[in-house]
């Protein structure tokens, strides 16, 4: 009878012990399949962004075991400190393992945790990141091939402008349009009739509105000589400005400055087809016998060549704009495209400086084409036969000319 | 009443310049004086309110000095009154570099405005060499490293070099290199004349959308 009491008892104990045990269990199941029926992303990394001006840090992370089991995307929470709350920063897609944070302090130290959540908005946390500051570079080592490419070329055109200042002289090949400028010049100093240069509408901040300028200086040194009358107007108030001081310039080195005057360069308007009226009005009326449209145009280009046409005018344009020149080259008498356009000053003075420039640019010309000759002979090579000395040859190549995205 | 006034004023204004085509005329130069008019008034009100009074006199606080009480403490009110340094200051930079510049009208001192003519000259070069070499440059030879092993890539590469050589000013045009250069000719040309083709349709939409205006919203015409 003791016995049986003694049994019952603990068999009545260790009931009560199991039940309490599965109880609890079954409990942590259900609050586990509530939560997080998700594993975690694992290993979160955080790091100061490099090569940049500070205010930014990349967070990586491995990416959850249950990537293919329905997670939708990644959220990534930041905090200042390991035991305060964090709060979302951003969002990455499935399959992404790495954010980059551009909202930080530098003088902040920060923590970061990656959520996994599916469709049903299940979220599964991972372990807390180390702590990380962001703070800014001096260099950016991603264009270090920028600047060893960049400073061959600076490098060729410092060697070349030494040399012609020392004497030596270059070889540059004909350019039709600017061996016409003189003749264009003689042709409306004999009619009497002024000459009308357009510096393009953009403002002195486009390089081609400053190639404009520069080849407008050396025409008005000429038009000094001549004693023609120069018509100047322009779209931005600045290059009115720069034209102005350019042909006073010249005017004053021609020996010409009693002939200058103010009223050569003019404003008119910041508006396109405003600007474009004026020009217009300006050729009807005053009957220029050569117009020069040099810089950056737009649509206007095929209205003022076209009404330059209708008067007769001798016209020689030059831009860089690839949507205009095909207007100018059935429109105009003779058109400097692209690049011609950027060597024109240095083909008009002949100054070392600008010659040196230009044969410093051609060498880069010459990287160029060697560059793509040799990349396209190596991918060639690779793609016929799957060697990886080709392969690892063409990838480099595309390397020295890649742009890293920062 | 009134949108058949603007349509009308529209319209004649719309007429006035397409006379051009025809000749020189009066109602022509009427409209270009208006529009050249109403256009640099319309800039420098825009010019104002777009940048010198939200990037200078906000920014340095001269609007609130004079009295806004809607506008934040600018970088002056900061420094003298709270003794802080914000970089906002440095608009004082900028300010200066416009008041020389307006010293053109001082003819005594007009060589002021020189200044900071070569410095907008100078560092929007320095600045965007960069930008150009990465765009025009290194991101167009990154994309043209190709295999010869389709049509398109051989097309891509040979239009390339060949004008590249082209615009190649340091050697004489002869013999091969001469030849290379005309196959560039013959790539640029048949390149203007795709984009002259398709910037000439989009210039049609254009005139359609007057000729729309003019016989639909104008004279009801065209429904």
């Amino acid at each position: 009878m003791k016995t049986f009491s003694y049994s019952f008892i603990f068999y009545c104990l260790l009931g009560l012990i199991l039940l309490a045990t599965t109880d609890g269990l079954a409990q942590v199941e259900s609050s586990d399949s509530l939560l997080s029926p998700l594993l975690p992303p694992s290993e979160v990394i955080a790091e100061d962004h490099p090569g940049d001006a500070g205010g930014a840090i990349i967070v990586r992370w491995k990416l959850s075991p249950d990537e293919d089991k329905g997670i939708t995307g990644y959220e990534i929470l930041r905090s200042a400190s390991p035991t305060a709350e964090f709060s979302s920063v951003g969002f990455a897609a499935t399959g992404a393992n790495r954010y980059v944070d551009a909202n930080t302090e530098d003088s902040l130290t920060y923590y970061y945790k990656v959520v996994a959540i599916d469709a049903d908005r299940n979220a599964s946390e991972s372990e807390i990141s180390p702590p990380v500051r962001s703070s800014p570079q001096w260099f950016n080592f991603h264009l270090l091939n920028l600047l060893i490419i960049g400073g061959l070329i600076c490098g060729a055109v410092i060697y070349f402008i030494a040399h012609a200042k020392k004497g030596k002289k270059f070889f540059l090949r004909k350019i039709a349009g600017l061996e016409a400028v003189d003749e264009a010049i003689g042709r409306a100093t004999e009619m009497g009739r002024p000459i009308l240069f357009i510096p393009g509408i953009l403002d002195m901040d486009d390089v081609q509105t400053i190639a404009g300028i520069t080849i407008l200086g050396r025409v008005a040194k000429t038009i000094a000589q001549y004693e023609t009358k120069l018509n100047v107007p322009t779209s931005r108030s600045i290059v009115m400005s720069t034209a102005m001081e350019t042909v006073k310039e010249a005017y004053i080195s021609a020996g010409r400055a009693d002939a200058y005057s103010d009223d050569f360069v003019h404003y008119v308007t910041d508006e396109q087809f405003g600007y474009v009226a004026a020009v217009d009005g300006i050729m009807v009326r005053e009957k220029p016998a050569t117009c020069f449209y040099i810089g950056a145009f737009f649509a206007e280009s095929l209205i003022m060549a076209e009404t330059g046409n209708s008067i007769g005018a001798i016209q020689i344009a030059g831009t860089a704009m690839p949507a205009q020149l095909p207007f100018f080259v059935a429109a105009c008498d003779y058109t400097l495209i692209g690049e011609e356009l950027f060597a024109a000053s240095a083909y008009l003075s002949g100054e070392p400086k600008q010659l040196g420039s230009l044969k410093g640019q051609d060498v880069g010309k010459i990287i160029a084409m060697l560059a793509i000759v040799i990349g396209a002979l190596l991918e060639t090579f690779f793609a016929i036969s799957g060697s990886s000395f080709f392969g690892s040859l063409a990838e480099l190549v595309h390397k020295l000319f890649s742009i890293v995205a920062s | 009443m009134d949108s058949f006034f603007s349509h009308t004023l529209a319209a004649i204004l719309t007429i006035g310049i397409i006379s051009f085509l025809y000749k020189d005329n009066p109602l022509y130069k009427f409209c270009e004086s208006l529009f050249i008019g109403v256009s640099a008034g319309y800039w420098f009100v825009q010019q104002y309110y777009a940048n010198l009074l939200p990037k200078l006199f906000d920014n340095l606080g001269i609007t609130r000095m004079l009295g806004a009480e809607n506008v934040p403490e600018g970088a002056l009110q900061k420094l003298f009154l709270h003794g802080e340094w914000s970089e906002d200051l440095l608009y004082l930079i900028a300010g200066i570099l416009g008041v020389m510049m307006l010293l053109r009208l001082v003819s005594r001192i007009g060589w002021i405005s020189r200044w900071p003519m070569a410095f907008i000259v100078g560092s929007i070069s320095g600045l965007y060499f960069i930008t150009y070499f990465q765009s025009n440059a290194m991101r167009q030879m990154q994309n043209t490293i190709l295999p010869l092993n389709s049509f398109n890539n051989l097309v891509l590469i040979v239009g390339t070099v060949t004008g590249i050589i082209y615009f190649y000013f340091s050697k004489e045009h002869k013999g091969l290199f001469g030849a290379a250069a005309r196959v560039g000719v013959y790539f640029l040309m048949v390149t203007f004349g795709a984009s002259f083709g398709y910037t000439v349709m989009s210039r049609m939409s254009l005139l359609i959308g007057r000729v729309d205006f003019l016989f639909g919203t104008w004279l009801g015409l065209v429904k």
